[in-house]
């Protein structure tokens, strides 16, 4: 029996799975949108970006795969091999990039909330000294600055556009809303991970929700009445989406097992 | 030994950016050091060399390590191990000169500035790779491959890549 999550992994390569899960799903979603863009450019602009991410997942994965290979008595690991051979029990991706994307606002919201979210941890991460980890949460982030620019103006000019397009936006915000503030509830990986900074979900959850409430004031948007949050992504939990998504993504690597290009 | 590390750095010269034909991976900043073993290591490796990815998703990265070895075997020379770093980042900064003037002779705007200012796409003054002209306008941040932008210039009416600051 081949074991793809284990609780008592050391929490660093837990976090790196779940560093690693974000991206992979994230880029599985935006990259559906491939050739299906409101223009070119904007087309070309949603697969770049969902480029980043699977660039930002391999190497995640890589580093997870390394670090477990170290351990006692594991089976061999690649970032293959993680990503295609894990079932969605395994997978510890918040549920934000999970969600359907069955419009254009819901592409850029996400893009918005995960970039903006990703590029204040990845700060923090450059701030410790967490090796490796460290070293491609600075790569990363270069590249986070551009999406959270460009997903930032996109929900400005949508939010505070026509009617119609602030109607849809709007929408949006109302479904995804939900699923933001699992970002900032910590799981036990995260707890343990951060143990040396204890403030580090407060401030996280401080720092964003006042950036966000900038932007969305800018553009026009409501934020939905106080809620109980959606959770469970990263305890392997997931929505009815995530079966989806993994079927497309793994169909080969379970039709073929192993095979290579 | 007939071959030194110096002669490595000159053989690098010749291997170009998949992407961008006539940037070598040396002009592009990505080659972070050249080392020769006292002697061959167990794997057969008799050196290493270290590039650096320009973007996390890049797919050229494959493509020059597998270039770099093809012109090690072409000159008889023997194997080397090209490792992949990720930290310090790779900067636009690091392009060389002769780099920049390559691209603009291609046809792509180069980056401007230094990479640590920061100035965001829309506020870049990035002058016309065909006709010089400095009234330019940014059409999308993000281009035909992860490194660049694309503008049209307001002067000769014909749409550039621009090798964006990172
Ligand atoms: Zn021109």
């Amino acid at each position: 029996m081949n074991i793809y999550w284990n609780q008592q992994w050391p929490a660093h390569i837990q976090y790196a799975l779940f560093l690693a899960d974000n991206a992979l799903i994230l880029a599985q979603q935006h990259s559906k949108w491939c050739g299906k863009g409101p223009i070119l450019e904007q087309d070309i602009a949603l697969s770049n970006i969902a480029l980043d991410y699977l660039g930002q997942a391999r190497n995640f994965y890589q580093l997870a795969a390394e670090e477990l290979n170290q351990l006692e008595g594991v089976q061999f690991y690649t970032e293959d091999s993680l990503a295609y051979h894990r079932t969605d029990r395994n997978f510890v991706n918040l549920l934000l990039t999970e969600l359907e994307q069955p419009n254009w606002g819901h592409c850029v919201l996400k893009t918005f909330l995960y970039s903006s979210f990703a590029s204040l941890v990845f700060q923090k991460l450059m701030h410790i000294q967490a090796g490796e980890l460290t070293a491609i949460a600075e790569k990363s982030n270069k590249e986070l600055a551009y999406h959270k620019r460009w997903s930032q103006d996109w929900v400005i000019r949508l939010g505070d556009g026509t009617a119609e397009s602030n109607t849809i936006m709007q929408q949006a915000l109302n479904q995804i809303w939900p699923y933001a503030g699992e970002c900032f509830i910590p799981a036990n990986f995260e707890t343990v991970f951060w143990q040396n900074h204890p403030s580090f979900f407060h401030e996280l959850e401080k720092e964003w929700m006042d950036y966000l409430q900038t932007i969305f004031t800018e553009a026009t948007l409501q934020l939905p009445a106080k809620q109980a949050w959606q959770t469970g992504g990263k305890q392997g939990i997931h929505t009815e989406q995530m079966g989806y998504v993994l079927a497309e993504m793994q169909y080969l690597q379970r039709t073929y097992p192993n095979s290579v290009w | 030994m007939n071959y030194t590390e110096q002669h490595i750095w000159e053989l690098l010269t010749t291997i170009a950016d998949p992407e961008i034909p006539v940037l070598s991976i040396v002009d592009l900043g990505i080659v972070r050091g050249v080392t020769l073993y006292p002697q061959a290591n167990e794997q057969g490796f008799a050196g290493e060399i270290i590039i650096t990815p320009t973007y996390s998703g890049c797919p050229a990265m494959d493509m020059i390590r597998l270039h770099i070895n093809l012109a090690m075997t072409e000159n008889n020379w023997p194997k080397l191990l090209v490792k992949q770093q990720l930290s310090p980042v790779w900067t636009t900064d690091w392009m060389t000169e002769n780099g920049k003037k390559q691209l603009q002779a291609y046809g792509i705007a180069p980056p401007q500035g230094k990479a640590i200012n920061e100035t965001y796409l829309e506020d870049a003054v990035v002058p016309c790779p065909q006709c010089n002209s400095t009234h330019t306008t940014l059409i999308s941040a993000f281009g035909s491959t992860s490194c660049k932008a694309l503008f049209k210039c307001d002067s000769c009416q014909e749409p550039f890549d621009y090798f964006k600051c990172h």
